[in-house]
Formats: C-alpha cells, structure tokens, sequence
C-alpha cells in the first residue's frame, strides 16, 4: 500500500499548517517572556530584540507568584492522590465484582461529570458558606473546600479508565493469589495494581491536570490566602498596566511540569483511551 | 495457570477484611465488600454533585435574593417564578438569555464540527509511521496538556490591538485591512473566542481518534487496497466506519464540554464577555454574582441541565435507532 505523491504532499502541507496553528501561540508565549517590559508594550516583533530573564525575576514581586503556586501545588497533589486512591477502590469493585447497582453506578458516575459546573456551583457556594458559620468546618475560601471538590472532578473519568485497565489484566492472575489464600485487597495491591502501574500513573496526571487548570469554582471558592494559580495570574493585569511579558513569564513556568508529565505518559492515556473505547 | 506468587506462609488464614476467610478459590456469596469499596467515590459524589445538584434545583423555587442569601432558609417560596421570569423572552433578563443561548449554540456546532475535523485530519495524517511523528504527536498534544488559563491568557495577548501579534501579521505585514480591528470587543470577539475554542479543543478530538486508529485492523486496509481502493476510498469504507463507535461518545462529550464552556469566555475577556460572545455558563456566572439573586440563577442552570439532557436523550435514541437499523 503506497502513498502516491498526491498523498505524501496532502500530507505535508496539511500537517505544516497544523502545526503552524498549535505553534504561533507557544512560541509567542516563549518569546514574549524573554521580552523587557517597553518590547511588549510596543508594536509587537517576533524576534525578542533584547532578551532579557528580568520577567523571571520581577514575577514573584508583582503579585505574590509564590503563594498561589504553592497553594496550587498542594491543592493539585493532594486532590489528585485522593482522587486516584478512591479511583481504584471504586475501579477494583466494578471491575471484578457483578453487583446490583454496578450500571446505575457507571452511568451515574459518568454522567455527573457532564453537567454543567454552573449548576452546582452556586448551591456549592452556599453550602459551603452556611457549613463554616454553622459550623466552623471551613470549606469555603480555604484549600480543603478546593481539595475536597476537585478530587470529583476526576473521578468519573479515572474511575472509567482504571476500568478499563483492571479488565485487561487477566483474572487468572487474580484467581491464583486467590489459591494462594490472598484476600480481595490484597489481591488488589499485590497482583491488580503492580499490573497497572501504568494506568495508575496516567490517572494520577489526569488528576492532577484537572485541579491544576480548574478556572470557575477557583474563582468562586477562594479568597486572597487560599488563591491559586488559575485566578492568580490575572492580577499581572491591573488598571494601569498589564506586565504581558512576566504573565508570559508565569505562564510559562506554570505549563512546562505538566505538559512534559502529560507528554512523557501520553501513551497511556492512548491505551487508556483505547482500552475504554473497546467496551 | 503457572503463577510466579509466592505461597502464603500460613495457610487458612484470615482476610484483612475482618470477616472469616470462606475456603479459597470459591467466589464469596453476595459480598459487601464492593459496595464498601465504592462508598468513598459514592459519598464524594453525592456530597460534592447530587447533593449541589438537588439543592439548586430547590434553589430555583426560591425567591433566593441578596436579601435572603445570607440566612437563605427564610428565602420565600416562589414556585415557578424564576423560571417564568427567565424563559420570558420579552423580559429583559430572558431576552439576554435567549441571545446567549444562540450565541453558545452557534459557538459549540462551530466548535465542536471544525475541532472534530481537524482531530480526524490530524489523526488519519499521522496514522502511518514517518519521520517526525513523534514529534507532531506531541506537539498536536500540547495545547490540551495546557493549563487551560495560561492558553488563553496568551491567546488574549495575542489579540491585542496595538501590541498583538495576530493584528502585526494582518495589517503591517500582509496588508489585508487597513485599520487595525478590535478582537476582543465587538463583532470580532465571537471569531477570537471561536479560534481560541478549537485550539484547545482539536487535541483532545486527535487523541480519542488515535486512540480509536489503533483498534482498525490493518487487515482492513491491505484488503481495501488490493480492492484498489484510494485515499478517500479507504477513509470512507473503513476508516469512519470503524471509527463510529469513538466518534459517537467523542462528539456527544465535546458538545457537553463546549457547551458548558465558562474557562475560555472568562480568560480571555477578563472576566465579563462581550455580548457577541457571552456565552451561557458565564452569562449566569456573571448575573448570578452581579446581582446576588442565586434564585434566578439556579433557574437557569436547572433550564439549560434541562436542555442539555433533552438533547442529549435525542443523540442517544437516534444513534442507538441507526445502530440496530444497521
């Protein structure tokens, strides 16, 4: 089966232009940050004239960079390692277990995870506010409220695809620590999780994303204290001015761990992908 | 089958569960245990999903004002009042729902269609190995791996009139329009929100595609071929067939996720949208936290769950319809 030469240009032109596309704002991102302030106040250049890391400096100053990515950081690992723990248990059961409920469950599950966040934002927002002053449990404005409504959010879809990884480690394996006298959690942790590492893996950085770049309940559900990275980086923009050059900066330092994570793992997010497209 | 797991040291012994070991090998009876082991995802969901979900339906009953907002169990009873405030397009916070509503409709068939497009393009293109896949895979990857705000942050410096690049390229270097135009206010801002969409949205699209590639036989190809089969012939008669499985779920979350889009509206505007560009999640967000009448708000959110799950059971019927028809 060879490609004519039709193809083999199709094929080159179109993917240059993908490329181009997913490109121009990367490098823009890159370039602008290596910018001094006047450069990205002025008409704008492609070639940074004057590179310059001072944004990488002047960051931490204008607004207080540090706090809101290490309350980024904590929210994010913290969502994401319940989230995965609770993930398996939940993925162990549907997958290895026929129960009454096992489908209402899947469904449910998978489906809450496509309702429009708005929706319960708003009575999330009460909730939390009437709990503290009834209370004094501090949900709102503070990282456990964030922690605790993140780890929902990829649970649906980490429960889904450690389903699918589970069901392709074959029982057999499970059936002989089973003669061996291992009980169901110890058949989990010994013989299901060493199988699926990979997927457990991929699940955690899922988790991880999605708290990481969550924008709406972020803005609704913190104060300055408890304020992540989401919602902090719009304060490089005030009334005056905005330092487009260290919102660049931050951006930037933000991005690079997750999207190597996400790329380092990208193929088992295929297999994961796959795995769950087969049912 | 061999097993590499090394005997139990003591034989007989009790679970870790606290209940008596039944003989090994034999499948307990109707076991609680998966019941206790979905409990915390159970619980979670209820409290942080369902629970929410039913209160603001409540919510929506009540005449749930700044005034009452804050001791909202003294909020009166309103029935169906929101709802008729808000569906009445003739009143003034109906008539700018219903012109969001379009607004998002338009954005998410655009949206949604073109990413679709560009996904399978992108995915059918690199199906086959050459040098420097690996490389456009990763690279066609990264605008989803993003945080979703530092993508759009630099989308909207992009944007900028004066010191953008998107008006640099249009005006001082290919010449095309003479004045510099606005992107983010106006007309405009529809097609800049639009573009910045199906930059985020394209890669997950590629990503389910791949992943749905790998699952066609290449049986299927060499068969099509030897048929003498062409490009578009094989795409047609194999590749979306096989393909419609992922497609199905694929578009039917896209739609959801595009629909309910609230990350890039509020990033790339700042926080309040133009109307051009309004779409619904934010347009409640913002008349919710404008005004503080969260009774108005649950309404709307309650009528566009509404509208979501409508269309969303039409998609179902009439693909499953198509599926047994087959």
């Amino acid at each position: 089966m060879r490609e004519t030469a039709t193809e083999r240009w199709t094929r080159r032109i179109v993917l240059t232009l993908l490329a181009g596309f997913v490109l121009v704002p990367l490098y823009v991102m890159v370039s602008s940050a290596i910018k001094p302030l006047q450069d990205v106040q002025a008409a704008f250049t492609w070639w940074p004239r004057r590179p310059t890391l001072q944004a990488f400096v002047d960051m931490w100053s204008t607004v207080p960079l540090g706090r809101y990515l290490i309350n980024s950081l904590l929210v994010a690992s913290v969502a994401a390692i319940f989230s995965v723990a609770v993930a398996i248990f939940a993925a162990y059961a549907v997958s290895r277990y026929r129960f009454r409920g096992r489908q209402v469950f899947s469904v449910t599950v998978l489906s809450t995870q496509m309702f429009p966040g708005i929706l319960f934002l708003l009575p999330l927002f009460l909730i939390y506010v009437n709990l503290g002053n009834a209370t004094g449990i501090a949900l709102y404005a503070s990282r456990t409220g964030l922690i605790i409504t993140y780890l929902t959010f990829s649970l649906p879809f980490s429960i889904w695809m450690l389903v699918g990884y589970f069901d392709s480690i074959p029982r057999g394996l499970d059936e002989a620590a089973q003669v061996d006298g291992a009980g169901p959690l110890r058949t989990l942790f010994q013989v299901v999780l060493p199988a699926a590492v990979p997927g457990v893996v991929a699940v955690t950085v899922y988790a991880f994303m999605t708290a990481w770049g969550e924008v709406l309940f972020a803005s609704v559900l913190t104060n300055e204290n408890s304020r992540t990275l989401a919602v902090g980086l719009q304060g490089y923009s005030t009334q005056f001015n905005v330092y487009w050059n260290q919102v660049m900066a931050a951006s930037l330092v933000v991005s690079v761990p997750v999207v190597a994570g996400f790329l380092a793992l990208q193929r088992y997010f295929v297999a994961g992908l796959t795995a769950g497209a087969v049912k | 089958m061999a097993t590499t797991t090394t005997p139990a040291a003591t034989p007989g012994r009790t679970k870790g569960t606290g209940k008596p070991a039944g003989p090994p090998g034999r499948r307990p009876r109707r076991s609680l245990l998966p019941y206790l082991l979905l409990a915390p995802a159970v619980v979670l969901e209820l409290a942080i999903h369902v629970i929410p979900m039913l209160v603001g339906a409540w919510m929506s009953l009540l005449e749930l004002t700044q005034f009452h907002i804050r001791d909202w169990s003294g909020a009166p009873f309103v029935g169906l009042d929101n709802y008729r405030v808000v569906l009445d397009v003739n009143s003034a916070a109906g008539a700018e729902l219903l012109r969001s509503f379009r607004v998002t409709v338009i954005y998410t068939v655009l949206s949604v269609g073109l990413s679709w497009v560009l996904g399978t393009t992108a995915a059918v293109l690199l199906q086959r190995p050459f040098r420097g896949r690996a490389v456009l895979r990763a690279l066609f990857l990264t605008p989803y791996a993003l945080p979703v705000y530092t993508a759009v942050i630099t989308w909207t410096f992009l944007f900028q009139r004066d010191t953008g690049l998107v008006n640099h390229v249009l005006v001082d270097q290919l010449n095309l329009l003479d004045d510099r135009p606005f992107w983010l206010i106006g007309d405009n801002s529809f097609v800049a929100l639009l573009i910045v969409s199906i930059w985020r949205t394209w890669p997950f699209a590629f990503l389910c595609i791949m992943a749905g590639l790998q699952n066609i036989p290449d049986e299927l190809y060499e068969a099509a071929a030897m048929d003498g089969a062409g490009f578009w012939r094989r795409l047609r008669a194999v590749t979306l067939p096989m393909l419609r499985p992922v497609n199905l779920v694929l578009l039917l979350v896209l739609f959801l996720w595009t629909f309910n889009d609230f990350n890039t509206p509020y990033v790339l505007f700042g926080g309040s949208a133009p109307a051009e560009a309004d779409l619904i999640s934010l347009h409640i967000y913002r008349s919710s936290f404008q005004t503080w009448d969260f009774g108005t708000g649950s309404a709307m959110s309650v009528a566009l769950l509404l509208f979501l799950l409508l269309v969303t059971a039409g998609y179902l019927l009439l693909t499953n319809r198509r599926r047994n028809d087959a």
